[in-house]
């Protein structure tokens, strides 16, 4: 545990020394705060006080974040050689692929808390589902978990980080919009299946403020699933 | 601590990397690793770094099998090309690999100022990586490998790409390390083996071709003295064959014939100089110059990897 924190703090560390960490938080509060508060649908204009419009901008938002954030974790450690450094210390590789884990869903930890102020305007502005809006970040957490776990298992397969970037975008659009198109175009069991596996029946019944444990085993296999090949794949050398 | 390499063997696709090998590396121990490239050198090294998993054979530190549990924590290593963060300030890189490592914190703090003042990083050591020459990268490189102060260390050429001034003190500080500790070391410049070694292990395709001091190594390889010797007062063809007749020369070659310039290689185990001294003295012939000579490593090397 100690050490998935050493490498957690040095992921996070250094995601805010090579500016990711800066321009995430920008581009995600820029874009999340503009359509929230200013433009379309927004707050005035729909005049409900809910973070819906945030929560669903922020579920695009965070999509193509982060496996630009995932995309050089393990490929360029790979290239650059730095894994035979930090796999011969004495740490397992289950340890490693934690650690990074951790460090990514930590920024986007932080990047959610900054959205703090949104919540708190809105609460003070009308008469707001507290509960509901709980369950929204924690389903925005859980997602990024999700997604975190597949940005790793696709930067772990390369040591090209273009290729782990559209790789993680390719399987994450299936979830996030696929999964959904192909069960409205089938039936039966093939349209249930399809409509277990998209990511975004599960998010939507989580933000609506609906705790069901199946969604939850839902986040937790992929992001499970993801952390295992991952884990598998740099354990393969 | 002991290393104990034993029966092993690691094959990439259908190439033998590593063929059967055994060898022993003891504690104050100082062993040099040599090979032509894509001997197995690395391979051999990455396996008892534990990067490597082991396929066949096995590899005992202390005592305990590495298949069994890691034992990493006991060895530091420095991987070949020596791969840094370079977007990191050496101080927290040496701090984070120390955490890595499983320091405590009054430890991480204790254990990073000495490595500084022993790699001589002082001056460095707010810099980032990116910023460092080649010769202070090597050293972040070395104080890596040393910060959790580990009974053994493996170093993979830890001296390419230096100048020489660096070298020196890279080898001088191998030395003084290798007195408490069990050290591995690889290399492709054969005149810091014999400045730094106690032992020497030759390998080629995949297999040992020769193990023990540069003394023996010579000895082993040769077997018989040379002696470059010149010969005043006598007639070249005379003096030629008379040494040839003596029972302990194997070969003799004129080097110069118009100074009675020759190399005497006498049989193995037997000096011949004796004998050539007796003979010059009955005939009357006057020694003017006489230097024994002796193999090189690099042709030692050469005839063991060479096929």
């Amino acid at each position: 545990m100690d050490k998935i924190l050493v490498i957690a703090k040095k992921e996070f560390g250094s995601f805010f020394d090579s500016l990711v960490a800066y321009i995430l938080l920008v581009a995600f509060l820029g874009f999340s705060g503009f359509f929230t508060w200013i433009q379309g649908s927004d707050i005035f204009m729909r005049r409900e006080a809910d973070l819906d419009v945030f929560f669903s901008v922020a579920r695009w938002t965070l999509f193509f974040f982060i496996p630009a954030l995932t995309m050089k974790m393990l490929a360029e450690e790979k290239k650059t050689g730095t894994i035979e450094m930090l796999l011969t210390k004495d740490v397992t590789d289950r340890e490693v692929v934690l650690g990074k884990f951790t460090g990514c869903l930590m920024l986007v930890g932080v990047a959610l808390l900054f959205t703090l102020p949104y919540y708190i305007s809105v609460a003070w502005l009308g008469k707001m589902d507290h509960g509901a809006t709980l369950t929204g970040y924690l389903g925005l957490l859980l997602m990024s978990a999700a997604y975190i776990a597949i940005g790793l298992f696709a930067s772990s397969i390369t040591n090209n980080q273009i290729v782990a970037f559209l790789l993680a975008l390719l399987i994450g659009i299936f979830f996030h919009l696929l999964f959904d198109f192909l069960a409205a175009g089938s039936s039966g069991w093939i349209s249930d299946l399809f409509n277990t596996l998209s990511l975004s029946n599960h998010y939507d019944s989580i933000s609506r403020g609906v705790l069901d444990t199946k969604d939850l085993i839902y986040f937790g296999s992929i992001t499970a699933i993801g952390i295992f090949l991952a884990e598998y794949f740099i354990s393969k050398r | 601590m002991d290393i104990q390499v034993r029966h092993l063997s690691k094959t990439y696709g259908h190439q033998k990397a590593v063929d059967d090998i055994s060898f022993d590396v003891h504690p104050g121990e100082i062993l040099g690793f040599l090979g032509p490239n894509g001997a197995g050198k690395t391979t051999t090294m990455k396996m008892i770094a534990q990067y490597l998993a082991v396929e066949t054979g096995d590899i005992l530190i202390g005592g305990l099998s590495v298949k069994d549990q890691t034992l990493k924590s006991q060895i530091g290593y420095l991987p070949e090309s020596n791969p840094l963060y370079h977007e990191m300030p050496v101080i927290d890189y040496l701090e984070y690999v120390a955490a890595l490592q499983g320091l405590s914190k009054e430890k991480i703090k204790e254990r990073v100022r000495e490595m500084v003042k022993v790699c001589g990083l002082d001056v460095e050591k707010h810099k980032q990586i990116s910023e460092l020459s080649k010769g202070y990268k090597q050293r972040v490189g070395l104080a890596q490998a040393m910060i959790h102060d580990p009974a053994i260390l493996i170093l993979d050429e830890p001296t390419t790409g230096l100048d020489p001034n660096q070298i020196i003190e890279i080898r001088e500080l191998i030395k003084n390390l290798g007195r408490h500790k069990t050290v591995l070391f690889s290399t492709h410049i054969l005149p810091e083996v014999e400045a730094t070694c106690d032992r020497i292990l030759i390998i080629n395709k995949g297999k040992i071709v020769a193990d023990g001091t540069a003394g023996t190594l010579r000895q082993q390889a040769q077997g018989h003295e040379i002696h470059h010797i010149r010969i005043e007062d006598g007639a070249t063809q005379e003096i030629l064959s008379q040494v040839r007749a003596l029972p302990s020369v194997q070969k003799v070659e004129v080097l110069d014939p118009g100074k009675n310039k020759f190399e005497i290689i006498s049989k193995p185990n037997m000096p011949s100089n004796r004998e050539v001294f007796q003979l010059c003295v009955q005939k009357h012939w006057v020694i003017t110059e006489l230097i024994p000579f002796e193999t090189k490593l690099e042709d030692i090397f050469r005839d063991l990897t060479m096929n």
